[in-house]
């Protein structure tokens, strides 16, 4: 690890350390009805919208009401994704031409899927498959929405903690509408200009044909960029425009934009750690989640650096320098862009994994086996360090429910969190939420690991026929880039970042076919609304409940004790859950990989 | 339920209205008026003819040009309608093989450097589109260029330091050389022999 690459994560999180107060109490203000000095400008729009939608900004909802509200949004905002990628042959703003032939329906169904939940998981590379209408109207879109849904239901998680002997939770539209209106719209406008200003680009043209330098045709991929880009970073949502995402230099073109998009992953989930303090009346409780998410931030991203500047043994056995000078970055660059080097890169990969973001600046896949345990780690654990916007507060809570329960247990007494009792219903919850998406990870993943397709069929003539819609036939692990240990974790992480909503992919394997695109879809589904239904119903209880006086015995959720506390509870779950799944691939790849052990890809049986 | 379902076909209709066609359209507008040059992609035009854009890489392979790392991007790299990374592990076979046989191309062409290759000349950067090498990857094969062109080295050698990019603010990111904007100036200034 050089100095500079050590600075520029100090200074990265410095900036997000500054930036976490005055954001949280912008959040807590706007959410907690008061006025922000973007009111004057703002709150007409916001009424409209009101106006326009039919509801009542004073009505409040129940658990039940909110979560239907969400649920309805949803499944609308998913039927219009899925539709206008299947007509995007018949309507306009489509230079390129792409129809419905490039977006079959499993694909179709993905991909809205993805975008709804926030995931942003793309079996698609979106310069040669979707028109610029898809990429603004469905997608774009989605990233709004999905964010500040994830946003909507961190508040009202909060309220739960927050309110006592209430009912209600606020209002879903309210929340939404405010969401959008005064965070993410302004902020990504401003976003999108600084972006363009340093080359993203901002167009509706066809794409540009160049003649290069030594007279080869090179066709120039373009379209509406900086404004997809800046939503898809401050939404946490990771769908790039173009298929090679964040390391496009169209979309980070300069390590200046690249620090910009990381700041923008963090700002809002740093932002509401505070936001959650401000509300539940103890500012020490946000900045007990803000450190606790810190201390796991800083280990995952020194831990990758260092992985991946240490490089890779066998490739430095052909004469690849590794270590670094002052003119080059050494390292493990497979995958990497110049600009960015070892160290942003490292940096951006854990960022984009701690929240459920997944833009890329580089290819995971080609990480080191350490340096891409960090990124599937990070997912794994719920994306809780920071997290997704919204999705990353209602994580860390889950675990503070469950860090306070294990800690009742040591000492006999009933665990209270912020003031109320953690009973049996916030448990059983927060397992419910726990166990879906562990089970999501890996059952999936399993499955993929071993089941074959069918074997071709012969038609009348005795001529061969390829049959199996589902996947080409052979078994699903065909469709990886790679085989041995790192193959299984191509899987393992394909299954982790739907189910975690990330997004993130080692690239490699090709999950546009039947199969993998309904059981990613799939995945993502339980691992959005099964994470967060039972977390609304644990908040519908907990609001219900009379907030208990501090006393001696309690035991107090601030501080360092209960960093280390929570901090060890997000470890020691994930470790349990998945340690076995990571030996069987980053871990031993890391131990075959100093062996200088390679693999090919298998050629697997072609039946006749 | 019942009750949501309204307001949530009027919300989707109006997101997409808002924040689909009203914000991409702002941004276009107001990026087109400011930042012209940038949001069409940073063009590079010679004799009325687009040659290429100073973000993008393209193909060099002829001696008297700097060559571009490694690009896995469509089947003669660097299309930027196919923009990928190889996706390859560290244990992968391929991986070992592809650098293995770059190795040897960079030595052939390099002939007088005999140390160690700096790791951007051998692999595939992540975008495939990568535009730039790190500068101890150009002062390698400055040699190559100025003896191909009949230069002196240190004639090259000057021009990469006039186009080395520093970090941004002095810290962040890595010191690097735009191959495209290196090349042009090259044919600028020196005519080809």
């Amino acid at each position: 690890m050089t100095q500079n690459g050590i600075l520029q994560i100090a200074v990265y999180f410095l900036i997000i350390l500054a930036i976490a107060k005055p954001m949280g109490v912008f959040m807590a203000n706007l959410f907690e009805g008061r006025k922000t000095l973007l009111h004057p400008a703002l709150r007409p729009l916001e009424k409209f919208i009101y106006r326009l939608i039919g509801i009542d900004e004073t009505t409040e909802q129940r658990w039940t009401q909110y979560t239907a509200a969400l649920l309805a949004f949803s499944i609308f905002s998913f039927l219009f994704v899925y539709l206008l990628q299947r007509l995007q042959g018949i309507l306009p703003l489509n230079p390129q031409g792409f129809g419905a032939g490039q977006v079959t329906p499993d694909l179709a169904f993905n991909t809205a899927v993805s975008f709804v939940t926030n995931t942003n998981w793309q079996s698609y590379s979106g310069e040669s498959t979707l028109s610029y209408l898809v990429q603004m109207a469905a997608l774009t879109v989605q990233n709004f929405a999905s964010a500040a849904a994830g946003i909507a239901v961190a508040i009202a998680l909060t309220r739960g903690f927050a309110r006592q002997q209430v009912n209600s939770l606020g209002n879903f539209w309210v929340d939404l509408t405010r969401g959008i209106v005064y965070i993410l719209l302004p902020i990504s406008l401003v976003a999108a200009l600084i972006l363009c200003s340093q080359g993203v680009i901002q167009n509706f043209h066809a794409y540009t044909v160049a003649k290069t330098v030594e007279g080869a045709k090179q066709v120039i991929a373009q379209g509406p960029v900086a404004s997809q880009e800046a939503i898809k970073m401050l939404g946490t949502n990771g769908g790039g425009f173009f298929g090679a995402n964040s390391a496009h230099p169209f979309e980070n073109p300069t390590p200046l934009i690249n620090l910009f998009q990381m700041f923008l992953i963090f700002v809002i989930p740093a932002g509401l750690t505070y936001t959650f303090g401000v509300m539940v009346g103890d500012r020490r409780q946000g900045w007990t989640l803000f450190s606790a998410c810190a201390a796991m931030f800083l280990i995952g991203a020194f831990a990758c650096y260092w992985a991946e500047q240490k490089g890779n043994p066998t490739l430095a056995k052909l004469g690849v320098e590794t270590n670094a000078t002052s003119t080059q970055m050494g390292g493990n660059m497979e995958g990497k862009e110049t600009r960015f080097g070892i160290a942003a890169s490292a940096l951006f990969a854990t960022v984009t994994t701690d929240a459920s973001c997944g833009a890329v600046n580089g290819m995971h896949d080609s990480y080191t086996p350490l340096g891409g345990l960090v990124p599937l780690f990070n997912i794994q654990t719920g994306e809780v360090i920071f997290g997704g916007v919204g999705a990353g507060l209602y994580g860390i809570l889950l675990y503070a429910i469950v860090a306070v329960f294990i800690a009742g247990l040591m000492v006999g007494r009933t665990p209270e969190y912020v003031g109320k009792k953690i009973e049996q219903k916030e448990v059983k919850m927060a397992m419910i939420a726990l166990v879906a998406t562990a089970f999501s990870i890996l059952v999936f993943a399993a499955i993929s690991s071993i089941i074959p397709f069918a074997s071709p069929t012969k038609d009348a003539k005795g001529q061969p026929v390829a049959h199996s819609y589902w996947n080409p036939p052979g078994p699903a692990t065909a469709n990886l880039n790679n085989s041995g240990a790192h193959g299984f974790s191509e899987l393992l992480y394909a299954y982790t970042s739907g189910t975690g909503n990330n997004g993130s992919a080692f690239q490699g394997i090709n999950t546009n076919t039947p199969w993998y695109n309904l059981t990613m879809g799939l995945a993502m589904l339980i691992g959005r609304f099964l994470f967060l239904i039972p977390l609304l119903a644990a908040a519908g209880a907990l609001a219900n409940k009379r907030k208990v006086a501090e006393t001696l015995g309690t035991l107090p959720t601030h501080g360092p004790l209960f960093v280390s506390l929570l901090v060890g509870t997000v470890i020691l779950v994930g470790a349990l859950t998945f340690f076995p799944a990571l030996a069987l691939g980053p871990i031993v790849e890391h131990y075959l990989m100093q062996d200088g052990k390679l693999f090919s890809l298998l050629l697997f049986p072609i039946w006749s | 339920m019942l009750k949501q379902l309204v307001p949530a076909v009027r919300m989707t209709v109006l997101l997409t209205v808002l924040t689909g066609l009203v914000y991409p359209s702002v941004v276009t507008g107001l990026c087109q008026l400011f930042f012209r040059t940038q949001a069409n992609g940073s063009l590079i035009m010679k004799d009325g003819q687009v040659i290429g854009s100073s973000l993008l890489g393209q193909n060099f392979t002829k001696p008297e040009y700097f060559h571009p790392r490694p690009s896995a991007a469509g089947n003669d790299g660097y299309d930027p309608t196919a923009s990928q990374g190889s996706n390859l592990g560290p244990t992968s076979q391929k991986l070992y093989d592809r650098v293995k046989a770059a190795a040897a191309q960079f030595r052939k062409e390099n002939p007088d450097y005999t140390g160690p290759i700096p790791a951007d000349a051998l692999t595939a950067s992540g975008s495939g589109l990568d535009p730039e090498i790190t500068v101890a990857n150009a002062e390698i094969q400055a040699t190559r260029v100025a003896k191909a062109r009949g230069l002196s080295t240190s004639h090259v050698e000057h021009l990469i330091a006039s186009l080395t990019q520093d970090r941004d603010l002095g810290f962040l990111g890595e010191p690097r050389v735009n191959v495209l904007k290196l090349n042009l100036e090259l044919d600028n200034q020196f005519t080809k022999r």
